[in-house]
């Protein structure tokens, strides 16, 4: 299938959900200056066509890790945003219970078995969960979300290897942004084409423009049938660009660590416009029916927000619970 | 399922040296655990470096790789992170691993996995999701296998929420503790030691299960508890023998599990003798002695008539040397020494 083949409704869903993705962690960004928020958030503006693309492509019954930088793979998958933005409030009605946090969000339910934020964290997790899928005979695909520093850990390799010698269903999925908080790719990998790497244990890999929520979409669902079919792991580096700094609102520092010429020509490809673009040239851009998504997602979000703020607080004498299951 | 009707522990007596019955040695009976486990339950498979190789990781292991096939017992690359957190992966998504270390020294690559993840995964997301991994791995020690092959990790598992420690010393004990620990829905660290294996004990055929946190006095006595972890056990059951013919009697405790820790069994055996060694076999600066010696202080000072005594390595590497392994490594003599010291106070 081509771009042009794209169906109207797979379209749609793309930009709904980049939609959604943006409009939350816009929200996010404007009330976190309250400090209800207490905990570390990492917003993923302008990397959103990479959970949409690939995650529009996994069943409920995919699994998917992801790691700190973690909102949009969570919404994308299908996890409950009441669930989320409770949690970011440390309520005993969040996805974690509160324990969590916002970079620790978990919905089992949708294939969502938890998300690291020691970088690379998740990566082997995905890899036995694909392995766990081979030995009980299910059909079910595995992804792992991570970004350009996570291929810089030993794990990542060894995950590689071992998902290689196995022809295990996973998709390793590496959002490059160029930036691990302050520190440029350049100054941190001897080579920046993450994607040869892989080809070293024979795995294929790819690299898609990661603003092109259709290339994502297209390139992900063919290693993801790939993978179903039992034809082994894949390797998908998505160049994006991170909008807002490492963490929290805003990017205050901006000028002091990034390149600003780069950032002036990655600023203006926005992934929601892109798709506007397609549907444009498609004839399927339908302004009316745009807004009235823009309105839904408003009204969910004030929902959310409503039912965080007055959800109750885990209760102190309930530290130790959780601890084991039982 | 498969595991809510194991039978839990039988009045069965604990070390028993001298007993008829079916034995086993401490690796058969660790194989049997693994076989009857697997067998009972196909969520259950095995990986680690040569767990499917001739000697079968001293025989606790042997040739299941050739019953279940290489899909359920598998050799795995030297990637030790990386491949407990494929374990982690395939325990959150409906398996049982169990992942074979040779050494708890390899366990330190792995550190990242077992800490920052396994142990932490139920908690950090509200009890959500649960790791039901067991992690084996031998104690090495002597022939000069020298300071990365011979360390006793267990005072580093202790100190770590959300993880199982269990630590058996008789062939009855491993088999019980290690079905336990396939069956428990949570992360276990299950180190044994090498010195145990060719010790035979009175094993039952039949599945069997001992719950954590339940120690075992292994001699009664009233002079003295001695609570003494893995194969010092041993030493600490020879060092009573030689004790009563001196006419004093050395009360050995085999907590067998350290987290969670039989608490109960130590305060009523020092509360009865009111004198306390504590023989572990790794360092002794924040070791698993500390930590029983913190409880004790906290929980039955009154009871101590002297202060009590820890007998550990010493705070350095494990030497090569033949002559200064005997230095490193406590034993009979040194619990017996101590034992007439706290009794002299």
């Amino acid at each position: 299938m081509n771009k042009i083949d794209i169906s109207a409704d797979i379209l749609i869903r793309l930009y709904t959900t980049i939609l959604r993705i943006r409009k939350v962690q816009l929200k996010i960004e404007e009330l976190y200056p309250q400090d209800e928020m207490k905990t570390p958030v990492h917003l993923c503006i302008g990397q959103e066509a990479v959970a949409a693309g690939v995650c529009l492509n996994l069943k409920e019954t995919d699994y998917v890790f992801s790691n700190h930088r973690g909102h949009g793979h969570f919404l994308a998958k299908g996890g409950s945003l009441k669930a989320m933005i409770a949690e970011l409030y440390g309520k005993e009605t969040g996805c974690s219970r509160g324990r969590g946090g916002s970079m620790h969000l978990a919905e089992p339910g949708v294939g969502l078995l938890g998300s690291s934020s020691i970088v690379g964290g998740c990566i082997p997790l995905a890899v036995g969960a694909a392995l766990s899928s081979v030995l009980q005979k299910e059909d079910r695909v595995s992804v792992a979300f991570f970004g350009d520093a996570a291929t810089e850990e030993g794990v990542f390799y060894e995950s590689l290897n071992f998902a290689a010698l196995k022809k295990l269903p996973v998709i390793f999925v590496c959002e490059n942004n160029f930036y691990s908080v302050y520190s440029h790719q350049s100054k941190r990998q001897a080579n920046d084409d993450i994607s040869m790497r892989p080809r070293a244990f024979d795995l294929p890999s790819y690299k898609v423009d990661g603003i092109d929520a259709v290339a994502i979409y297209l390139k992900a669902g063919e290693l993801i049938e790939r993978a179903r079919r039992g034809g082994g792991p894949s390797f998908l580096e998505c160049l994006v660009y991170r909008w807002r700094g490492h963490s929290g609102a805003g990017d205050p520092l901006k000028a002091e660590y990034r390149k600003m010429d780069e950032w002036e020509k990655w600023i203006k490809r926005c992934p929601l416009k892109m798709l506007e673009d397609h549907l444009k040239a498609r004839r399927l851009l339908d302004i009316k029916k745009i807004e009235g998504t823009d309105r839904g997602i408003d009204k969910e979000l004030e929902e959310a927000f409503k039912f965080a703020k007055e959800s109750p607080w885990p209760e102190k004498s309930d530290i130790v619970k959780y601890l084991y299951k039982e | 399922m498969p595991w809510t009707k194991i039978l839990l522990e039988r009045d069965v007596p604990g070390y028993d040296e001298g007993q008829g019955g079916r034995r086993l040695s401490f690796a058969e009976a660790v194989r049997e655990a693994l076989d009857q486990a697997m067998a009972r339950d196909k969520k259950v498979f095995i990986m680690g470096q040569g767990v499917d190789d001739p000697a079968g990781m001293f025989g606790t292991t042997l040739n299941l790789h050739k019953k279940y096939g290489p899909e359920r017992v598998f050799d795995t690359p030297l990637s030790e992170n990386a491949l407990t957190g494929v374990a982690i992966g395939a325990a959150l998504s409906g398996m049982r691993p169990v992942y074979v270390h040779n050494r708890p020294d390899f366990l330190l690559l792995a550190m990242d996995q077992i800490v920052n993840h396994a142990s932490k995964w139920s908690y950090m997301f509200g009890g959500n999701v649960n790791v039901p991994l067991v992690i084996r791995a031998v104690i090495g020690r002597g022939w000069g296998s020298a300071a990365q092959h011979s360390q006793a990790l267990q005072g580093l598992f202790m100190h770590i929420p959300g993880l199982r420690l269990v630590m058996p010393s008789t062939p009855y004990d491993a088999k019980g503790l290690l079905i336990t620990s396939i069956a428990d829905n949570n992360p276990v660290v299950f180190i044994e030691h090498r010195w145990l294996f060719k010790n035979s004990s009175h094993v039952p055929e039949e599945l069997y299960s001992i719950p954590f946190g339940k120690g075992v006095v292994r001699r009664s006595g009233k002079d003295v508890t001695v609570v003494a972890i893995s194969y010092m056990v041993i030493e600490a059951i020879r060092a009573a023998e030689k004790l009563k013919e001196e006419g004093i009697e050395a009360e050995v405790i085999d907590p067998r599990t350290l987290r969670p820790l039989d608490e109960e069994i130590i305060l009523n055996s020092v509360k009865k003798t009111g004198r306390l060694i504590i023989a572990d076999t790794g360092w002794k600066t924040g070791g698993v002695g500390a930590e029983i010696a913190a409880m004790v202080a906290e929980k039955g000072m009154g009871c101590l008539k002297a202060p009590l005594q820890r007998l550990a390595s010493p705070d350095v590497p494990t030497p090569s040397s033949f002559i200064l392994e005997e230095a490193f490594y406590p034993g009979q003599e040194e619990i017996i020494k101590a034992v007439k010291n706290v009794i002299s106070i």
